[in-house]
């Protein structure tokens, strides 16, 4: 059965703590060539042949991601 | 004050004031006690409940809906209750949204905006400062305008987000309900509480039916809000 990934990440615009608070861990541990980190979900969809691109657009933007702070990419059969 | 009126024959007829519980709700009894204390009756709502069992008013109250799987009021905003909530909210019905119900209203596209994770990450639980931007919605008439009040906040991702022009507009519409006196939480331009364009939907992260009286809360600054909606409803 096909694989879709569902990428959500918060808006460029929106202050994104965790990452902040992941790019200071990260200079603690001595990567101080990390200057940004933003933190995002991954989704993984199983489905049949009968799940549309405009299906998986409805999906994505009811529920997996809030448009108002977060943006979505769908990418089908990922390898 | 009483939120009572006198129906023809001189009986009490009460406001009926319906509360909503999901799967992981935590102030609803809070909530439902608010209400008894400003004198109209609270009508216990759950999420499955197909219709609102005729209710004046409906609170949303805060906890963690569905676990606030996914994100807050992600899940929740599906509930079958929810939708009769959209529906009448679309009639003028007041309702109000507090914390996860600020959240899951904001979800629901009842209220513009969103609520992020806390700028600094941690879990707020303290009692904050408000000040009353606007006495003319549904829930805050029976305050004075720049009223400030005292009451409890206990949020993680209650940094209130949205777009400038729509901070614009809530602005510009008079629709900054409740502003923090010292931001918290990085929510934009200080805002704790907005509402819709009409004034009857109010949405805020900080929880008034906490601050209902002194043995059990920081004040009984929150009670006004209460006393505001039976004023809305019995007209």
């Amino acid at each position: 059965m096909p694989r879709v990934v569902v990428t959500v990440m918060p808006k460029a615009e929106i202050l994104d703590p965790q990452g902040q608070a992941i790019v200071g861990a990260l200079g603690r541990l001595g990567h101080r060539g990390v200057s940004e980190v933003r933190q995002g979900k991954r989704f993984e969809l199983q489905v049949d042949d009968t799940v549309t691109d405009e299906e998986l657009a409805d999906i994505a933007e009811s529920l997996l991601a809030n448009t108002v702070i977060e943006d979505w990419s769908v990418t089908r059969d990922p390898a | 004050m009483s939120g009572q009126r006198e129906a023809e024959g001189g009986s009490r007829i009460s406001a009926r004031v319906g509360v909503i519980t999901f799967p992981g709700t935590l102030d609803d009894v809070d909530a439902a006690r608010a209400v008894r204390l400003a004198g109209a009756q609270p009508v216990s709502l759950w999420h499955g409940d197909p219709d609102l069992k005729g209710v004046d008013a409906v609170v949303v109250p805060g906890g963690f809906s569905y676990g606030d799987y996914l994100r807050c009021g992600a899940i929740a905003k599906f509930a079958p209750v929810m939708g009769e909530v959209v529906a009448a909210a679309g009639r003028g019905m007041p309702v109000l949204g507090i914390c996860n119900g600020f959240q899951i209203l904001c979800e629901a596209g009842l209220l513009p905006g969103a609520l992020a994770r806390n700028a600094g990450l941690h879990f707020l639980c303290r009692d904050v400062w408000l000040k009353v931007d606007s006495i003319t919605t549904a829930w805050t008439s029976r305050y004075e305008s720049g009223a400030e009040l005292l009451v409890p906040l206990k949020s993680g991702e209650g940094r209130y987000v949205a777009s400038e022009s729509v901070l614009d507009e809530l602005e510009g519409e008079g629709r900054v309900v409740f502003r923090y006196a010292e931001n918290p939480n990085g929510s934009m331009r200080d805002i704790a509480g907005i509402s819709s364009a009409n004034g009857r939907v109010v949405g805020l992260m900080p929880h008034p039916e906490h601050a209902t009286e002194p043995l059990t809360g920081p004040s009984d600054d929150g009670l006004g809000m209460f006393y505001s909606a039976l004023d809305a409803v019995l007209v």
